[in-house]
């Protein structure tokens, strides 16, 4: 499984990369793009949307299942992927990159202390069995 | 739940490995979900070939007359008019009227039938026919020695001509016996995907044989179960266990066209009373509003909130672009063209009732 070095992780397979130490840019990792299969469908936030550290946010469904994707960090919601409408198979083929759902206005910068650095995910992933 | 240990493995198993295929627990056997990817899958039965995995089917033999051996008994279709080398969609039902299985009957010659069942549902059907059947040793469950590939697809027949002198011949719900790689095997002109196709039954010992050489052709893909599902949802297929079960009558099901009630069968009187009444519930097609796929076991709702049925089955549809699905409503809420909701109590999506056939331009009598 892919992990991109420079992006925080959360226990749900939520990744986030902070851009200026004020917006927060997620999406979901290459192993829940794996484990998802094929993305049919995205729920996206609503841009101006306040979320909480770990709070509902989006939802994805896939040729398998349905899966409740939660914010990383709190904050205001300031752009949304819209692509992933008309092609939510993007977080299938870049899920690091094209693949992204929403950025938010970080509020605590301090939350990062809670999600996990891209060395300590791949440990996560590995005491899972990858 | 059955353990891991104790699921069945088709003769393809080391196949399926090989080619990265991801296994699930399926009806007692370990199957493979999908290779690719679904999507890819699918949209390659569609559109090209694909090759499935069916060895988990059940396969028996019955010899005699079917009246003096009581299969007329035991299944709904109509058989004597049966023509040789056809065959025949029916359903084996219990006293109440309740489908134990969804099955096809071969018609051989005079005496000599073949029928294909669900493999979850293998041992239990051939139970049934051992204890109904006048003649027990007219029976035979082959399931074990029988294995199973379903070539589907626009292309099959092309790609099954350079294997098999004369497949062209066979028109759709008929079979023949045909000289393949050295085996004299029955292929049918049958499937579960809409598209044309063929099933294949060949030697358990010898089908990893026959699978190899119909992937050494660069058209043909292998297709899991996901692009399956997928793919008979499109059509309006039922699924055993989902639409069909042995608390469903075929009357629910809206299937009656597959019963002769001219003939006498276990769970006739059952299915003649629900007649008499009104049905409470109805198989009806579910189209959403959007791409979001309704799910098995989600609700079905009035536009008021009402709890009005359920889903049993649910996919996004590539054909059609939107989430689709099947489900029971009650019968006063089953008219095509309602707005409906699916879902739960957190959260609901619109949706219309409709038929229960997603995609109608498939290659299947081509």
């Amino acid at each position: 499984m892919e992990v991109e070095q420079h992006y925080l992780y959360s226990k749900e397979h939520e990744w986030v990369s902070i851009e200026d130490g004020s917006i927060a840019v997620i999406g979901i990792t290459d192993y829940a793009q794996d484990a998802l299969g094929d993305i049919t469908y995205v729920e996206l936030p609503s841009e101006g949307d306040e979320v909480e550290q770990f709070g509902d946010f989006a939802s994805v469904e896939s040729v398998k299942a349905a899966s409740d994707i939660f914010c990383p960090m709190s904050g205001k919601v300031v752009a949304v992927n819209n692509d992933l409408e008309s092609n939510p198979g993007l977080i299938n083929k870049s899920c690091y990159d094209k693949g992204w759902i929403a950025k938010i206005e970080i509020a605590d910068l301090e939350e990062k202390n809670n999600l996990m650095t891209a060395e300590e995910y791949e440990s996560f992933l590995e005491s899972l069995g990858e | 739940m059955l353990t891991t240990q104790s699921l069945q493995r088709t003769p393809l198993y080391e196949e399926h490995l090989a080619l990265g295929a991801r296994m699930v627990p399926f009806g007692g056997w370990e199957m493979p979900v999908q290779y690719e990817g679904i999507l890819a899958e699918h949209k390659h039965t569609r559109e090209a070939v694909t090759v499935f995995d069916t060895c988990h089917m059940g396969e028996f033999t019955i010899h005699g007359e079917p009246g003096k051996v009581g299969l007329d008994r035991l299944v709904t279709m109509n058989l004597q008019t049966m023509p040789y080398k056809t065959c025949r969609y029916g359903f084996l039902l219990n006293e109440k009227g309740g489908v134990m299985d969804d099955l096809i009957v071969f018609r051989i010659d005079e005496e000599k039938w073949f029928i294909v069942v669900n493999g979850a549902t293998t041992l239990k059907d051939a139970d049934h026919f051992r204890r109904h059947l006048k003649e027990k040793e007219a029976f035979e469950d082959i399931s074990a020695k029988t294995g199973k590939i379903d070539i589907q697809g626009p292309l099959a027949r092309n790609i099954l001509k350079s294997l098999v002198d004369g497949i062209e011949k066979l028109d759709y719900y008929t079979f023949d016996f045909f000289d393949l790689l050295g085996e004299n095997v029955l292929i049918s002109r049958t499937g579960y995907t809409g598209e044309l196709g063929y099933e294949i039954f060949y030697p358990w010992q010898k089908i990893k044989e026959l699978w190899r050489v119909l992937l050494e052709n660069g058209k043909v893909k292998p297709a899991g179960l996901g692009a399956r599902d997928m793919l008979r949802l499109e059509v309006g297929y039922c699924l055993y266990g989902h639409e069909l079960d042995e608390h469903i009558s075929p009357l629910e099901a809206g299937l009656e066209k597959f019963i002769d009630f001219e003939k006498d069968f276990i769970g006739k009187k059952a299915l003649l009373e629900q007649k008499k009444q009104e049905i409470p519930h109805r198989l009806i097609g579910v189209a959403s509003a959007s791409r979001r796929a309704p799910r098995l076991g989600q609700k079905i709702y009035s536009l008021d909130g009402k709890e009005i049925g359920s889903i049993t089955s649910g996919s996004f549809s590539p054909m059609v672009g939107i989430g689709v699905g099947l489900g029971f409503v009650k019968i006063e809420a089953a008219a095509k063209g309602t707005a409906i909701l699916f879902g739960n109590e957190k959260l609901k999506s619109e949706g219309e009732i409709t038929s229960r056939i997603f995609y109608r331009n498939g290659s299947l009598k081509n």
